[in-house]
Parts: C-alpha cells; sequence; structure tokens
C-alpha cells in the first residue's frame, strides 16, 4: 500500500514519476544572515523588504507574508560579498566584491538595472549624492579614490585620486543637498582631514586639517547631523566634540563634556552614535542617540546655534535604538525588556522626546533563541496623519521576526538554516498505545496474575484509545473537509506505518539548532546555543534511538573550537530539543577524535569515547556497568587518529586503565602530498549481498571490510603536469595499506563516497580540464577467507582491486549514496551539481566490471558496456524544477520501506524528498484492482469448494455402483 | 653461565640469512632494466626492529636488516637472525596473554641521493603475538612507498593468520622466521578509456557496412513524388476539362 495518496495513475512515465514525487517534496529557501534591510518606501502601499546577507544575498521578501519574491545568489567568497545596499526610490544601489561592482536593481521586478566596474581599491563608504532636492548621483569613496556615478546609467562622472591617501585614512562621505561632497579622513591621533569636492567636475573646493589627538576612526566613533555638523565621541576624554563640516570659520572642535551633561559611561564601554538622514537631499537630523552602556542610550539634541546639546530624554534600561521617517515625521523606536519573555518597543517625537501614545508593540522573546540584535522599523502614516510602524528584529541566532501592533507575529524566519553544517535524521517516538504494548513486553515478568492484570490494562486502554479515534472520525465527518485541519505539532507526532516521517535534527553554523518534521517541513522545535564560537566545528551523535521505550532518545552535539581544540558536550532529546539532565563530562583538555562504540550501557545509550591530546580516553556516559563493560573489552576496541598537518595516521588499542597505546603509524610526507579527506564507512549500512553471481554461476565475493578507511590525498605540486590525487585504503585497526593509487594529472576538489566494497571519487584532470569519476571496488575473489566474521587481525591476503574512470560532463558540489535499511535495493549516487539539481545516478554505471568487449558472460551478468564518458539523463534529476542552491550535503536515511530511500539535499535551501532507486517494488501501484484481485480469489475457492463436493458426490456413486 | 656463550655461538656460526623476494609492482612496465641509472642508487641498509612485551609497553630492539635498493627497479631484502631462547620465552608468554608484536622501520627515501635519506620518526605496524607463533613464524612484512620513493607504511601479516589457541610445543619452530618481503608502490589508476572506445565503435561501424551515401531528397522518395505528381497532373487535367465541359455547356 502507498502511504501517500497521490492521484496520478500512470506510473510508467517518467515525467509523471517525477511528479509523483513533487507530493512529498519539500523546498524551503533561505537567504543567510541580515547585514542590510530595507523597507521599500517608494509608495505607501507596497509592502516589500530588501535584504542583503553575508550569503552574498540580495532578496525581497514580502513584508506581509515573509514569503520570498525573487533573490540573487552571487558567487561565494570575498568576490561576492555585499558592502553596501542603500535604497533611494525604485532603485536599490549595491557596491559588491570590496568595491568591484556598483550594481543598481530595480526594486520592483528584481531586475539590473545597469552595473558598472569601479577602479581598483577597497571600498570604505557610499552615499547619494542631491542637487536641488533630486538625487542624481551616486558618491563611492574608496581607499585612494573617489567617483561620482549618475543613478540612471552608473556611468562615471568623475573620479579623483584623493591627496596624501597613503597617510590619511579616508573613511566617510557626505553630502547635505549641495553643490559639495565631502570627504572626511583621518590620521589616527593626530588629526582630520575634510576635502569639498565640486559635484561638477570633482574639483576639490575645499581643504582642510583640523587637529583631534583623540581621534582614532571616524566610520567608529563620528556621525554628521544637523547642518552638516560632525559630532564625534571619545571615550577616553568622556566628551562629544563637534565641528561644523562646511564652516571656515571653525578651525577646531569644539569638546563638550560628558559630565557636563550629567551623562555616564558604563565602565569599558565604548560609545556609539546614531544618528539618521532621512532624505539624501537634505541634512540630517538634529537629534541623535547616543549609547552609554549595554544598555543605555540617551536620545540628544543639537540646538540651533550648533554648539551645545541638549539632552532629550534618558532611556534605561533599552537594548536597542533605531530612527524612521515616514513623510516629514521623524521617529526614535525604542526597545526596552518587559520581563523575562518579552520586550516592549515604543515609539518617541524625535524632535522633543514624547512618547506617543498606543505605539507599543510587544516582542515576545524566545527562550530557544537569540537576543534581539538589530530593529529595522517601517514607519508609516495613518489616515489620521498619526505614525504606525512595523518593525523587523533581528536576533542573534539570525532569526527575523516582523511584528506589527499590538505584538503581534507576522511571521519568523529562521535564517539560521541557511548554513546547516550536520544532521541527522531520527525515528519518531511511537504513539501513545504502540508504546503501552511495547511496555508491556519490556517489563520484568513478575508472576503470572500481575501479567494478566498488565495485559487487561493494557488493553483496556487500546480500547479506549480506539474508541476515542472513532469519536474523532465520527466528530470530523461532520464538518466540511477543508476545516480539518492536519497540522503536525510536537505532541501529535508519532511514528507512521511505513516510518518514512521522521524527525531532522539540524546543526547550523551559529550554533542553533533544529528539529523539523520531514513529512511538513515545519520547525518542530528550536535551541540556541549561546557561547558557540564562530569557527565551531560540530559532530552530531544519536547515542540512544528512539526503539529503546520508556527511555527517551538522546543526541549528543560535540562542539569542538577549532583553535584551541577545546570541546564541549550538548546533550538533548531529539524529538522535543529539550536539554537532557544527563551531566555531561567535563573536558578540559583538547579533544582530537570522538568515536561511538555499538557498547551499550544498562539504559541503553551507547558508548561515546573522547580522546584527548594526552591520548587519555573519557567515556560518556560514564557509569560503572559502562567502565566495566570497557575494561572487559579494552583489548579489542582500536581507534586511530589522522593528522592531517603531519600527514600522519596512527592507531591506538585502549588499555584497562582506559589509557591508549599507539600500535601503527602510516606517514605520508607532507613535502609530496597532504591529506585532505578521510573517510570511513557508515555504521548504520547494511549489505544485503556478500558477492557478485558472474556470468558463468560462480561468485565473486566482495571485501567488506568495516574498519576499512579511505584517504585521500593531493599533491603539493601544482604543476598540471606533475599534480596527481593519491587514494590510499587503510584499514583503521591495523594499520594495514590495502590498496594504494595514484591518479596523475589529476587535482581537487575532491569528492568520494566510501561504501560497502566501493570507493567512488571525483576529480579534475588537469591535463584534458575535465571532471573524472573513478570507481574502486574491492573483492576477496572466488573464495572467502573466513565467511562467518570478518576480522580486520585475521585476514591476511589482499583483495583484488578493481578500478576504471569514466569522464563527467559537469563540476560537482557534493556526492553521497542512498541508504536503505537492509541493503537489497540497488545503491545510486545522489550528486549535487552546481547549478542546484541533485542527480540520481545508478551505481551500476560505476561498475569496474564494465567490459570493454560485451561477452557472454558480461550480458548474462547485465553488465554496461564500457563507455567513457557517463550519461547525464535529465530524468535522473530528483529535484525536477526545484533546485536547491549551493548544495552543501546530502543527508541519506533508510526508511521502514525497503524501496525507499530519504533524502535531504542542504546548502542556501533545504529540499527533502525520497527515492526509489530500484522502483517501489514494495508496494502496490495506485491502480492495483483489488475488486478484481478479491473477487477471482472468492471464486476460485467457491469453485473448489463445489468441486470438492462434486468429486465426493460422484466417489460416492462409484461406490455404490 | 654455559647457556649464554653457546647462544652466541649459535648466533655466529650459523647465521640463517633469509633473503628474500625482490618483487616490484608497476609503474616500470615497459621499461628496460638494468639500466646505467641503476649503478647511481646503491643499496643501503636500515633496520627492522620487533617489539613484544607482556606489559605491552614498547621496547623496540633489533631484527634483523633491510637491504633497500632505489631506482628504477626497487629492491628490498632482509637479513635477520635467529630468535633467541629468551626471546622465544617472551614471545610465548606474550601470546598467552594475547600482546602484540609490533615491528617497525625507520622513514626513509628510496630516491632521494642529496639529502638525507633518514627522516625522523618510524613506520610500525603490529600483528597478534599468538598469531605469530601459531603460525611457527612465517610472516608477510610488506613495505609501502609513495609516488616519490619515500616510505610510508609497513604492514605484517602472518599466514595462517588466526589465533585457534593451538599449543606450540616444538621450540624449533619458533627459532627462525619464515618472512615473505615485498615492496608495494603505488599503483597507476587508470584514465578513462577514450581511444580503445573510439576504436571500437570504428570496427563496429565497419562491420554493419559503409553508412548509406547521403541521397538528395528527390533520390529517396522518387518513388512517391512522381505518382503523387503524376495524380495531381491527372486530376487537375480532369479538372480543367471539366470546367470547360460545363461552360461549354452554360454558352
Amino acid at each position: 500500500m502507498r502511504a501517500d495518496s497521490t492521484c496520478y495513475t500512470d506510473s510508467g512515465s517518467v515525467r509523471m514519476e517525477s511528479l509523483k514525487l513533487a507530493t512529498h517534496v519539500q523546498r524551503q529557501q533561505y537567504v543567510g544572515k541580515t547585514l542590510f534591510a530595507h523597507f521599500d518606501s517608494h509608495s505607501q502601499s507596497s509592502n516589500k523588504l530588501f535584504l542583503a546577507t553575508d550569503k552574498n544575498i540580495f532578496a525581497s521578501f514580502n513584508s506581509r507574508t515573509g514569503d520570498l519574491l525573487w533573490r540573487h545568489v552571487d558567487k561565494v567568497g570575498p568576490e561576492g560579498t555585499i558592502d553596501i545596499l542603500v535604497l533611494h526610490g525604485q532603485d536599490a544601489l549595491m557596491v559588491v566584491g570590496g568595491g568591484r561592482l556598483l550594481r543598481s536593481w530595480d526594486t520592483n521586478m528584481g531586475g539590473l538595472n545597469w552595473e558598472a566596474v569601479l577602479d581598483t581599491g577597497s571600498f570604505q563608504a557610499a552615499c547619494f549624492v542631491a542637487i536641488q532636492d533630486t538625487v542624481k548621483h551616486v558618491a563611492v569613496l574608496k581607499k585612494a579614490a573617489i567617483s561620482l556615478h549618475y543613478l540612471t546609467n552608473g556611468h562615471q562622472k568623475w573620479v579623483e585620486n584623493l591627496p596624501d591617501s597613503d597617510t590619511v585614512q579616508y573613511q566617510a562621505v557626505y553630502s547635505g543637498g549641495e553643490v559639495e561632497v565631502y570627504v572626511l579622513g583621518v590620521v589616527p591621533n593626530s588629526h582630520l582631514t575634510i576635502i569639498a569636492y565640486s559635484l561638477e567636475d570633482g574639483e576639490i573646493i575645499k581643504q582642510r586639517s583640523v587637529e583631534a589627538p583623540w581621534l582614532s576612526s571616524v566610520e567608529s566613533s563620528c556621525v554628521v547631523i544637523g547642518q552638516g555638523v560632525l559630532m564625534c565621541v571619545d571615550p577616553a576624554t568622556l566628551a562629544l566634540y563637534t565641528l561644523p563640516i562646511q564652516a571656515e570659520e571653525a578651525p577646531q572642535f569644539n569638546q563638550i563634556l560628558l559630565q557636563s551633561l550629567d551623562l555616564e559611561v558604563s565602565l569599558g564601554f565604548q560609545p556609539v552614535l546614531v544618528s539618521s538622514q532621512p532624505h539624501p537631499a537634505r541634512s540630517p537630523i538634529s537629534e541623535f542617540f547616543l549609547q552609554l552602556g549595554p544598555d543605555h542610550h540617551v536620545l540628544l539634541q543639537l540646538n540651533a546655534d550648533g554648539y551645545t546639546i541638549a539632552a532629550l530624554r534618558d532611556f534605561q534600561p533599552a537594548f536597542l535604538v533605531s530612527f524612521a521617517t515616514t513623510g516629514e515625521k521623524t521617529v526614535a523606536v525604542v526597545m526596552t525588556p518587559k520581563n523575562e519573555t518579552a520586550c516592549d518597543i515604543n515609539l518617541f517625537s524625535a524632535d522633543s522626546g514624547r512618547r506617543l501614545l498606543d505605539t507599543t508593540v510587544i516582542f515576545p522573546l524566545d527562550l530557544n533563541g537569540g537576543k534581539p540584535f538589530k530593529l529595522y522599523v517601517h514607519a508609516f502614516l495613518k489616515k489620521d496623519d498619526s505614525v504606525d510602524y512595523r518593525v523587523l528584529v533581528q536576533t542573534q541566532d539570525h532569526a527575523l521576526t516582523f511584528i506589527q501592533q499590538p505584538g503581534r507575529v507576522v511571521w519568523t524566519r529562521e535564517e539560521a538554516l541557511a548554513d546547516v553544517v550536520t544532521m541527522e535524521m531520527v525515528d519518531l517516538p511511537l504513539t501513545g498505545t504502540q508504546a503501552e504494548l511495547e511496555g508491556e513486553f519490556g517489563k520484568k515478568a513478575d508472576g503470572l496474575f500481575p501479567m494478566v492484570l498488565k495485559r487487561l490494562s493494557s488493553q483496556v486502554i487500546l480500547l479506549q484509545a480506539w474508541l476515542a479515534h472513532l469519536w474523532k472520525l465520527f466528530y470530523e465527518a461532520r464538518k466540511p473537509h477543508g476545516q480539518v485541519k492536519n497540522e503536525v505539532t510536537i505532541e501529535t507526532l508519532s511514528r507512521d506505518e511505513f516510518n518514512l516521517q521522521k524527525m531532522m535534527v539540524m546543526v547550523t553554523a551559529s550554533g542553533k539548532l533544529f528539529g523539523i518534521d520531514s513529512k511538513s517541513g515545519s520547525i518542530l522545535w528550536k535551541h540556541y546555543l549561546e557561547n558557540v564560537q564562530p569557527n565551531a566545528v560540530f559532530k552530531l551523535i544519536v547515542q540512544r534511538t528512539t526503539a529503546h521505550f520508556p527511555h527517551p532518545p538522546q543526541c549528543t552535539l560535540l562542539i569542538k573550537d577549532k583553535d584551541t581544540g577545546l570541546a564541549s558536550l550538548h546533550v538533548f532529546n531529539p524529538i522535543f530539543g529539550r536539554k537532557s539532565h544527563i551531566a555531561p563530562p567535563a573536558l578540559p583538555r583538547p579533544i582530537l577524535q570522538s568515536l561511538l562504540l555499538p557498547v551499550i550501557d544498562q539504559d541503553y545509550a551507547k558508548v561515546l569515547l573522547l580522546v584527548d591530546d594526552q591520548y587519555k580516553v573519557t567515556a560518556f556516559p560514564s557509569t560503572k556497568n559502562v567502565l566495566q563493560q570497557l575494561q572487559e573489552m579494552a583489548s579489542s576496541i582500536f581507534f586511530y587518529l589522522i593528522r592531517s598537518d603531519q600527514g600522519n595516521l596512527s592507531g591506538f588499542r585502549l588499555r584497562k586503565d582506559l589509557s591508549t597505546e599507539r600500535i601503527w603509524e602510516v606517514v605520508l610526507p607532507t613535502e609530496v602530498q597532504k591529506i585532505v579527506a578521510v573517510n570511513g564507512k557508515r555504521p548504520n549500512e547494511h549489505v544485503h549481498s556478500q558477492g557478485r553471481v558472474m556470468g558463468d554461476r560462480s561468485v565473486l565475493y566482495k571485501y567488506l571490510n568495516p574498519n576499512l578507511l579511505a584517504v585521500v590525498t593531493e599533491s603539493t605540486d601544482a604543476h598540471p603536469e606533475r599534480a596527481f590525487v593519491g587514494v590510499f585504503l587503510v584499514d583503521g585497526v591495523t594499520g594495514r595499506i590495502i590498496h594504494e593509487a595514484v591518479q596523475r594529472k589529476a587535482r581537487g576538489p575532491v569528492h568520494f563516497v566510501h561504501s560497502e566494497n566501493w570507493v567512488v571519487y571525483e576529480y579534475w584532470n588537469t591535463k584534458s580540464r575535465r571532471n573524472e569519476f573513478s570507481v574502486l571496488e574491492l573483492f576477496e575473489g572466488t573464495e572467502l577467507y573466513n565467511s562467518t566474521v570478518f576480522s580486520s587481525l585475521d585476514r591476511p591476503h589482499l583483495p583484488q582491486v578493481l578500478q576504471q574512470t569514466y569522464i563527467f560532463p559537469s563540476p560537482i558540489t557534493t556526492m553521497e549514496a542512498t541508504l536503505t535499511e537492509k541493503g537489497i535495493t540497488s545503491r545510486h549516487l545522489l550528486v549535487g551539481l552546481p547549478s542546484g539539481a541533485i542527480l540520481s545516478l545508478p551505481k551500476m554505471f560505476l561498475d569496474p566490471r564494465r567490459p570493454e568487449v560485451v561477452t557472454e558472460h558480461s550480458r548474462e551478468e547485465n553488465l554496461i558496456p564500457y563507455a567513457p564518458e557517463m550519461p547525464i539523463r535529465t530524468e535522473w534529476f530528483i529535484n525536477y524544477n526545484q533546485t536547491v542552491a549551493r548544495v552543501k550535503g546530502i543527508y541519506t536515511a533508510p526508511s521502514g520501506l525497503e524501496s525507499t530511500c530519504l533524502v535531504v539535499a542542504y546548502g542556501l535551501d533545504i529540499y527533502q524528498t525520497r527515492v526509489y532507486p530500484s522502483k517501489q517494488f514494495d508496494v502496490l501501484k495506485d491502480d492495483y484492482d483489488y475488486v478484481l484481485i478479491s473477487s477471482v480469489l472468492f471464486a476460485l475457492f467457491f469453485a473448489t469448494m463445489i468441486s470438492k463436493r462434486l468429486a465426493q458426490v460422484k466417489l460416492l456413486n462409484r461406490a455404490w455402483r | 653461565m654455559a647457556s649464554v656463550p653457546r647462544s652466541f655461538l649459535l648466533l655466529s656460526i650459523i647465521p640463517t640469512i633469509l633473503i628474500l623476494c625482490a618483487d616490484f609492482a608497476c609503474c616500470n612496465t615497459g621499461r628496460k632494466t638494468g639500466d646505467g641509472l641503476d649503478t647511481d642508487f646503491s643499496g643501503f641498509s636500515v633496520p627492522l626492529e620487533h617489539s613484544f612485551e607482556v606489559d605491552d609497553v614498547s621496547r623496540f630492539r633489533m631484527r634483523g636488516a633491510l637491504q633497500l635498493r632505489g631506482g628504477r627497479e626497487t629492491s628490498v631484502s632482509l637479513s635477520q637472525s635467529q630468535l633467541s631462547e629468551e626471546d622465544r620465552k617472551t614471545l610465548k608468554e606474550v601470546a598467552a596473554v594475547d600482546g602484540l608484536y609490533k615491528i617497525r622501520v625507520p622513514r626513509v627515501s628510496l630516491t632521494d641521493r642529496q639529502t638525507e635519506r633518514q627522516m625522523d620518526g618510524y613506520l610500525t605496524a603490529f600483528v597478534r603475538a599468538c598469531s605469530l607463533v601459531e603460525s611457527h613464524l612465517s610472516d608477510v612484512i610488506t613495505l609501502h612507498t609513495d609516488v616519490s620513493g619515500y616510505l610510508i607504511g609497513v604492514s605484517i601479516v602472518t599466514i595462517p593468520g588466526a589465533c585457534r589457541g593451538t599449543e606450540v610445543e616444538d621450540e624449533v619452530d619458533l627459532e627462525a622466521f619464515n618472512t615473505t618481503l615485498t615492496i608495494i608502490a603505488p599503483t597507476n589508476a587508470p584514465q578513462p578509456e577514450t581511444a580503445l572506445f573510439i576504436e571500437r565503435m570504428d570496427i563496429e561501424h565497419e562491420k554493419r557496412g559503409k553508412p548509406q551515401e547521403q541521397k538528395s531528397f528527390f533520390a529517396k522518395y522518387w518513388m512517391y513524388i512522381v505518382p503523387l505528381v503524376l495524380f495531381l497532373m491527372m486530376s487537375g487535367a480532369q479538372d480543367q476539362s471539366g470546367g470547360g465541359a460545363a461552360n461549354g455547356g452554360g454558352r
């Protein structure tokens, strides 16, 4: 029976097959951490939101729903970095790639208006330049030059070199709607340089320098407010400094001590100024915020004389502040903590500091999320001319929450999911009734009578559940069909018949963990780990699956700092996301290796061993039972360590006292080659057939060494003629090099999959300039050495190694093999392509026994004749039209159906589907004719009954005769 | 007191030297051996050490000397002495507690003549002591080199490799090693076989016979076109004549 309902009956055609897939497929698109966000203020009714992110993406969202309207994915790395995003009218201006390109986008459709290549030099600042109230130009300040571009076509009006750019650090550019553009530069702790350029031809009109021995950076400590007054804050002297930019008559900064305003800076805090320039054609407002501490802000106003400052309002505590402008009104937006679970956001009139009535918005603080990080406010005028607003809150976990009055969360986007690092799929728990039955068998027997009672009680519970189910069916049948909700919540989660629905536990680079239902794609739980370093390495381990009721499933996340190697453990329940009460061990020393043993403790949790830099071993959980088991098994516990910087592979054996001894060592000289990747086999992999039946009916046995490691190296010599890729197959227990192959004239990046008795790797052929696939298969030969059990210590003969190479017509980004419950289904390789497509490549095409010349035997074996080029057939794309941008990894998990493998591709997007490598051989077709089959069965049954009776009568008659 | 000099005597008088094997894998197929270059690479010797202790703390002792010859034809031979009585006893003790028998060789380069051949560090491998005892010291030692001739790994296995717990009574069986020694260089992974494939395709094409020349459209379909044209002409003529007749009738 099919587990899902599809309305297509013709499953023969490939197109239908793809459509069928689409019924249980999800794709979620993400953009990453927001760097710049702007609301479309061009028209009042517009509901667009524009974001530029750290993933080099420029995207537009519908602010009512949070749906992605369009998105432009640029190159990865510094080449595509978005330096700045500014919005004016219908144009979105963007400087990309560290000042390489200036782009203008049409905000309506998301099309590119124009693109201009800028002169070399690192980007500093950019601003719009207006003449007579119309914005016509954009000024781009580089380290050593300033250029002015037309807004309409991107053509350069003029470019000028900045004087003394080797000593002066130019950091800001300012235009207040006059005929000059001002460039501000600083010689740290010496003086400030102000240069005024003519808009017309880029001529220097004025140039002057002002003494400022306290100033080290314009960017971080200065803003322009009011009628072109530069306002700076100095944390050392605890003073504000003002300087009119245009005026000639002020040769030096005017100092205003913070003390004179009754203000005090928190200890060790670097004060920050926040200002606002609502329109590029006009000068900034004369009000500004001064942040004095982590939760202390003051709204200040520069008086009309341009020298004195008035404090309008003191905000303490206040986390975040921002300005927003609509029409002629500018308001200050302040976020203040309300209680443990919520924050208040209020509007204040910018020019008076008075609180505007009925403007409070409550922002609910997620206990499993990060703290608010930034506010983006969209203010608009209501019909009665009062200001209303919606606010986008960015939290530290990269989540975006859009709220409107009085605190309704319109939508939330979990942008941390744009950077999934690792994931696991965990079986869902059984339903209450199933669990009850399981529990009955799990409990220890204590006499006949209690057993009977237990059985009766569990059957009563079953009956109850059944009645409740019936009642629910009856109740819902009366409702119109559309109203019956099938929403998945954490309470209703239960395993389905074929275990097709699972919990996807995803770990993101920001340290936020997610539990996502694989069927609906909805986030069921999230947990933000606050003190995770940005360069941390994660390893997710499932210590106990859902199978051990009543013990809850248990996952452990190993978080390791890449620089120091210090690690910590986060133990949690993967179904509910709750942190486990089990205390993880303290790990004072850097951790080199972690390994999950098949040993289980009395609570059915697998034992995790952590090896520190002194080769001491810590076990988790470390109960007495576990330690005792470890002592007994110590001599058969081996592990390996790889130090790729030294080219060193070494093996260790556990001693009874949990210390270790080094037993083998292989050294690959780093002068020749460096280790780029090491991969063992997946522990949950099953191999159904031990060998392959050949054409002459003999069996070629597979070399199935569970301890085999595939080590891939790249040569240090990058010359195309001498470069090579090395593939070593090393036994992880004995350190024996099983096979050693060198792919000449090849270079990485190498992607490879190691499974069963084969290794498939992909590399770049430097001579022929193409991507190539190579497959290695290992066979023991026609006789097995020891057919009952495999031991690395007792396998003296080296396996036969077969290898073939093919041309692949596309580069690839990642590769994984399908995985099924029992390993009967043929395997496919899932290949992520840079185009975003995921290719399901039958392993049959990657078989080193593909014959050059077709023979009777090879035909018997169904071997495809060798062809040097690997085809890419469009029907092999499993994601059809739903491309996955920047695929980083593919995760496969078996389902309860042998034919079905669950696939999750993650990168910028997350995509979930199922694949059937051998078609759905264990599933009846949708159009299966139950009526015909059962009627035939019944007819046959009655026919036999009747004929039997007739035969009996006949026999009786014959006997009487 | 007397036993020590006697064993010493034994060692010095009958040094069973096992010189085994000059096996070489790949890389130089088709090349002439014994070129003049070969003489540059005079063989050199590195120690092969072993360690077997009841307490599992490594104490490496000399087992023999490996004679390595680099160059085009890499070869290796091993000269080793017998196990002393004390060693035999220790080995059996180690085997009884399921200890390990470890060997190590220093990291060397077979080809590098200019710089120091020897680098710091060793390559280590192990085998269960019991399997060594039960196989009567018949072991297979394999040395692995990388593309540029550095030794990168060593492995040791015994044949048979299993520990069945059979007692080795005869002390003589544990006196001399019966070692098979090989040195393995990396194999070259195959490139896509384009040339062969094209050749095969060509042959297949030829088998099928020469491809038919591209005939012109008319040459191919004249048998359909001519009747069609004829038919059209005929019917047209009939029409005209019919029309003419009608006209005539009207007049």
